[in-house]
This record gives structure tokens, C-alpha cells and sequence, in this order.
């Protein structure tokens, strides 16, 4: 149970060190704050954000002003990131399929990577790298400077009033993103099979529901709409714990990102793997 | 108005760092109280723990018959709703502009028309005097003028109980003393039970009704203004004088070598500063709360340090009391007399009593 990462964090935090064996005990108390007490506020804070997901009335404009707010933060990075992430597929998949002489087949390896997989990365990468990290920033502040302590005292629960229609209208974008990923990629990975590769439009456009169907685009909006409520919530939580001045919402964004990074992958991972234990291949 | 809070055997602890143990106290309700500690002995915890904001490890917060950290939820925020709480720098909603901050409350709340909140809005930001500020959003006022704003703001309810989180911090003596004045008016005008956490000496010797110390990890004294300024507790009267001589010390407490060598030296005159004479409402009003200068002395056959009860302008209070109290009966709701600008000297005598919110204007 040593975390030497953690330890030595704690000695510089606490002022008065012990002997060996209060470092051994702090050691401890690291590990046993990442190992239990982290994950388990984690899922109170869960919890009581789904009970409070069901309270009226539903903060609907709350909701439309930060669906736009991260739609603002997203959609340009997105299709950055995507326009050459559909490229570097058509440039690699199609690279392999010309050596194994199905070129009449790129149509449909481009739709089965890009929606299938890539546009559901993409969209994990930009729904916790954009929109997390601004949430947390922005309830990080608030926490900072007591205005949520305030909305407690005036007898207002922030996570109804805060933390429910962030964390929805991230899903709901991320729903929305996934969908653009997809469209942008697909059009960037036909520039550049047609152009660049030499490959025949007829060949990409006829074959691009050999292997594709239906459930391959149902799982990928449902893996965004999980990843958007993933990073909702850590952002939400990590924000609401921010303590000591401004360096702390740096450090809450920070660890915002990276363990929604480590989350949505672990949850993209499971998901395709239920995916494809449940949903049979299209038979060609 | 007002209600009391009973504290019984309170104690908090971050992990293994205890702030406070075993903190009993009554504060009395419609009084006004002031809570005092050296940095870091967990003050703004306790009065975030009095809103139930943190839980205590043990004991009880009674208001009225509720008690605040057994509570569920959903009466705890019916009870919150009793407390006007005015943070450190205001803690206004950065998104919204003056008046929306001050209207929140009225519109979560309750059912009244905008006009009606409208009226109630510009009533307590006049009574803070921010009139003006309305459309001003609170990164582009000053540090005082936020500070007036979470006031107006924890008083749309007409909350029972007002707790202050350090009014003092950042602010400069004058508007410090402004903003007690606006307290003490306020009081007199509403009657809540006020818990003030400072650091400011002069606030703490002057406006409050009582004085509470924590040190080091304990409540080292609760009681009546007169109590703590005449005690001869080491702690107590090293604080409340703002002194290096005592066992207080810079980072911790003194040890007994240098608590000798301070002895030896013979720096401590022995001798307590006389006590002020208390801050009276300027709007003409008399404070329930407030007890007559000396009594406290008198009914516990303490002798008040020489000079004591005195004012600026050299009236002995406890042979003025009862003339003002009879003059303040006889006027009630007219102007308070000319003749009696009450309290240390703390405003401008220019300024017209019988105002509400007189005090105010800066």
C-alpha cells in the first residue's frame, strides 16, 4: 500500500513531521483517501445528484445556457480534431486495405472505425478536455469565493440548481458531438481517400453499409451520452471540493481532466466490449 | 424577534486535527455577540457549522426545538431559511448583477410580485446604501460595497438569526466602524439574534452585548460585554487588549521560560484599560438586547477599571443611561435627541440620528 506520490505530497502540506512511523501513517491515510474515501464521496455526490435530478421544477434555463455554453467551447476543437483523425484512419486502414486487395471495402472500414470507435474517442477526448475542465473551472470558483456555501445558507440546493443541468447538458452535447465527430470524420476521410490515396468515390460511397449498421451509431450515442454524464459529474465533484484559492481550481481542473480521461476510456472500453458480446456482426 | 441557539458540547475535527471540543454556549436571543479567537482557532468553521454547512463530530446546535446537525434534509433547509449569513467578501452570485443578487432569496422563495420585490430590494439596499449600484455586477464594485451587497442580501428575508463572517477583513477602520453602526442600527430595526466573527478589538469591545473567546481548541470564555473586558484571565485579557503580554504567542502558545522572562521584566502594569462605553443605535431606536453600561459590574460586585464607561466627549454612561433611555421613550420614532450622538464617538456628529440606515452613507 505505498503511494510515494502521495506521501511525499502530504509531508509537504503538513508542516510538523513525525518520526517514520508518522510518515508511515500518512502514507496510509493517503492510500486509504484514493483507495476509499475519494470514490466513496464520489458516489455520494452520485447519488444525491440523481435524487436531486427528479426534484421540480427542473432548471431548465440553467440548462439551455450551459448547453450553449459548451457547445460554444466544443464545436470548433471537435471538428479540428476530427478532420484529420478521419484522414489518419483513411490514410492507415486504407494503406492496409489496398495491401489486401479490398480496395472496394474503404467505404466501410472508414464508417465502421469512425463510428464505431474513433468518433466516440474523439468526442470523450474534447467532453472532458473542453467542457469538464470549463465546468469544473466555473463551480471551482464559485466554491472558492462561498457562493455555493451562500446558495446553501439561502436554503438552495446547488446540486438541483447547479450540478443536474451541467451534467445534462453535457450529455446532451456530447449526444450532438458524437454526431458531428461522425459526419466530419466521414467527410475528411473521403477527402482524403479520393484525393490523396487514389481511391474511386464509387468504391467508398457504395460499400458504406456493408459492415456498418444501425446499433454501431445507437452504441456510440449512447457511449456519448455516458461520457457526457461522467464528466458532469466529476467535473461537479471535483469543483465542489476545490479549497485554497485560486492554485486549488487549478488543481481541481487539472485532476478534473485526467481522471475523466481515465474514466471514459475504462467505460468505452466496457461498453464496446458488452457491445460486441451482445450485438451480433452484420453478416456479409 | 430573534431566536436563541444553544450549543451543546460542539466538536469538530478535520481528520486527525481537532479545531474545537466541548463548545457550550447560549447566545441570547435578539442580542448581539461577538465570537473572537487568534487566527486559525476555526471561527468561520463554527459559524459554518452554526448554518449546518459542516457537521460537527458531536453535540448540539438547538434553535428553537430543532436540532440543526440531526436534522434532515429537507428541514434542514427549511430551517436555513431563519439565518441571514453574510460571508467574508459577500459571496455574491458573480453571474448577476446587485439587484438580482439582493432579490434572489425573494424570488426562490417566495410568491411576490416583481414589483413587490422590487420594493423590498431597493427598501434594504438603501438601508445598506447602494442605491445606485443596482446594475453594477460584483466584480466591478469595491470590497466594502460587496460586502453591503451580501448584507442587503442576507437581510431580504428578515431572517431571526444574522451571522457575520469577519466584516472587518479588508476593510479600513472607518468603514469598519461604519459597518458596526449599520449592525447596531440594524439590530434596534429588527431585533435578530446577531453572531458577529472578528478580529477587530475595537468591534469587539464596543458593539457587542457578548463577547466569546476561543483558544486553543476550547471556548475559553462566553458571557456579557462587561464580564470579559473586567476579567483578569490571562487569555482573555491578553486578547481583548490586543497585548503581547500574556500566554499568547506569535505562532503558539508561550512556554514557561519566556512567560517568566516576560514577569521578570515587570511589563505588565496590572492594570486593565478602562471598559467603553457600549455603540447605541443611531436611528433613534432602543435595542433590546442592549443592558444598562455597568449594570453587569454592579450586579456582580465587580469594580470597573478606573474610567471606564466614559466617553469622547467625557459623560459617564451610567450616570447618563437613564436620562437617555427616558428621553428615547419619550421620542420613540421621532428623532433621538441631538444632545446624545450615542456611543464611543465612532461616527460623524454631522450626521442626523433618527435615520435609518444614517449610518450607512459611505
Amino acid at each position: 500500500m505505498s503511494t510515494p506520490g502521495i506521501g511525499a505530497d502530504q509531508r509537504g502540506r503538513r508542516r510538523k513531521g513525525g518520526g517514520s512511523s508518522g510518515t508511515l501513517r500518512k502514507v496510509g491515510d493517503g492510500a486509504a483517501n484514493v483507495v476509499i474515501r475519494e470514490p466513496g464521496r464520489f458516489f455520494a455526490l452520485v447519488l444525491d445528484t440523481f435524487r436531486a435530478m427528479f426534484k421540480l421544477p427542473f432548471q431548465w434555463r440553467e440548462f439551455i445556457q450551459q448547453s450553449w455554453f459548451i457547445v460554444s467551447v466544443t464545436v470548433v476543437p471537435t471538428m479540428l480534431v476530427a478532420i484529420p483523425f478521419g484522414g489518419i484512419l483513411s490514410l492507415q486502414v486504407g494503406g492496409l486495405i489496398r495491401q489486401l486487395g479490398a480496395q472496394s471495402y474503404t467505404g466501410a472500414t472508414a464508417v465502421v472505425a469512425i463510428v464505431r470507435e474513433a468518433s466516440p474517442l474523439v468526442t470523450s477526448l474534447l467532453v472532458a478536455g473542453a467542457a469538464g475542465s470549463a465546468m469544473c473551472a466555473d463551480i471551482g470558483s464559485r466554491k472558492i469565493r462561498e457562493e455555493i456555501d451562500a446558495m446553501e445558507v439561502l436554503g438552495i440546493n446547488p446540486l438541483h440548481r447547479l450540478v443536474v443541468p451541467r451534467m445534462l447538458a453535457c450529455a446532451f452535447v456530447a449526444l450532438f458531438l458524437n454526431g458531428l465527430v461522425s459526419v466530419v470524420g466521414l467527410v475528411g476521410g473521403y477527402v482524403f481517400n479520393v484525393m490523396l490515396q487514389d481511391g474511386t468515390p464509387g468504391a467508398y460511397l457504395a460499400s458504406f453499409n456493408a459492415i456498418a449498421q444501425l446499433p454501431d451509431l445507437l452504441q456510440a450515442e449512447f457511449k456519448a451520452f455516458v461520457f457526457g454524464i461522467t464528466a458532469g459529474l466529476v467535473a461537479a465533484y471535483k469543483g465542489l471540493n476545490a479549497k485554497g484559492g485560486p492554485k486549488g481550481v487549478g488543481d481541481a481542473v487539472n485532476q478534473t481532466v485526467v481522471i475523466t480521461f481515465m474514466l471514459l476510456f475504462l467505460e468505452n472500453f466496457i461498453i464496446s466490449a458488452l457491445y460486441f458480446q451482445f450485438v451480433p456482426s452484420k453478416g456479409m | 424577534m430573534g431566536v436563541e441557539i444553544r450549543v451543546e458540547g460542539l466538536t469538530k475535527a478535520f481528520g486527525r486535527q481537532v479545531i474545537w471540543q466541548d463548545v457550550s454556549l447560549t447566545i441570547p436571543a435578539g442580542e448581539i455577540s461577538v465570537l473572537l479567537g487568534p487566527s486559525g482557532t476555526g471561527k468561520s468553521v463554527f459559524l459554518k457549522t452554526l448554518v449546518g454547512l459542516l457537521k460537527p463530530d458531536r453535540g448540539h446546535i438547538w434553535i428553537g426545538d430543532r436540532d440543526l446537525p440531526n436534522l434532515p434534509e429537507a428541514q434542514l433547509y427549511e430551517t436555513r431559511k431563519l439565518f441571514g449569513v453574510l460571508f467574508q467578501d459577500g459571496a455574491l452570485f458573480g453571474s448577476m448583477n446587485i439587484f438580482d443578487n439582493i432579490a434572489f432569496p425573494l424570488r426562490e422563495h417566495t410568491k411576490k410580485s416583481e414589483s413587490e420585490v422590487k420594493r423590498i430590494v431597493l427598501e434594504k439596499m438603501d438601508l445598506v446604501g447602494l442605491i445606485g449600484a443596482e446594475h453594477k455586477l460584483p466584480g466591478e464594485i469595491s470590497g466594502g460595497m460587496k460586502k453591503r451587497a451580501g448584507l442587503a442580501r442576507a437581510l431580504v428575508l428578515d431572517p431571526e438569526i444574522l451571522l457575520v463572517d469577519e466584516p472587518d477583513s479588508g476593510l479600513d477602520p472607518v468603514r469598519t466602524a461604519f459597518l458596526n453602526q449599520v449592525f447596531i442600527d440594524l439590530n434596534a430595526q429588527i431585533g435578530a439574534t446577531f453572531l458577529i466573527v472578528t478580529h477587530d478589538i475595537n468591534t469587539a469591545r464596543t458593539v457587542p452585548d457578548n463577547i466569546g473567546l476561543l483558544y486553543q481548541r476550547h471556548l475559553a470564555m462566553f458571557g456579557p460585554r462587561e464580564m470579559l473586558l473586567s476579567s483578569e484571565e490571562p487569555v482573555v485579557r491578553q486578547f481583548l487588549n490586543a497585548s503581547k503580554i500574556g500566554p499568547i504567542g506569535m505562532s503558539e502558545e508561550k512556554d514557561e521560560s519566556e512567560l517568566e522572562a516576560e514577569a521578570k521584566m515587570g511589563l505588565d502594569s496590572g492594570m486593565l484599560p478602562p471598559i467603553p462605553p457600549q455603540q447605541m443605535p443611531s436611528n433613534g431606536l432602543v435595542r433590546r438586547g442592549m443592558h444598562a453600561p455597568g449594570a453587569w459590574c454592579a450586579a456582580h460586585g465587580v469594580t470597573p477599571p478606573p474610567g471606564s464607561f466614559i466617553d469622547e466627549l467625557g459623560r459617564n454612561w451610567i450616570e447618563e443611561w437613564p436620562r437617555y433611555v427616558a428621553s428615547m421613550s419619550a421620542g420613540a420614532g421621532a428623532a433621538a435627541p441631538g444632545g446624545y450622538p450615542p456611543g464611543g464617538g465612532h461616527y460623524p456628529g454631522d450626521m442626523p440620528p433618527g435615520q435609518p440606515g444614517a449610518g450607512a452613507r459611505y
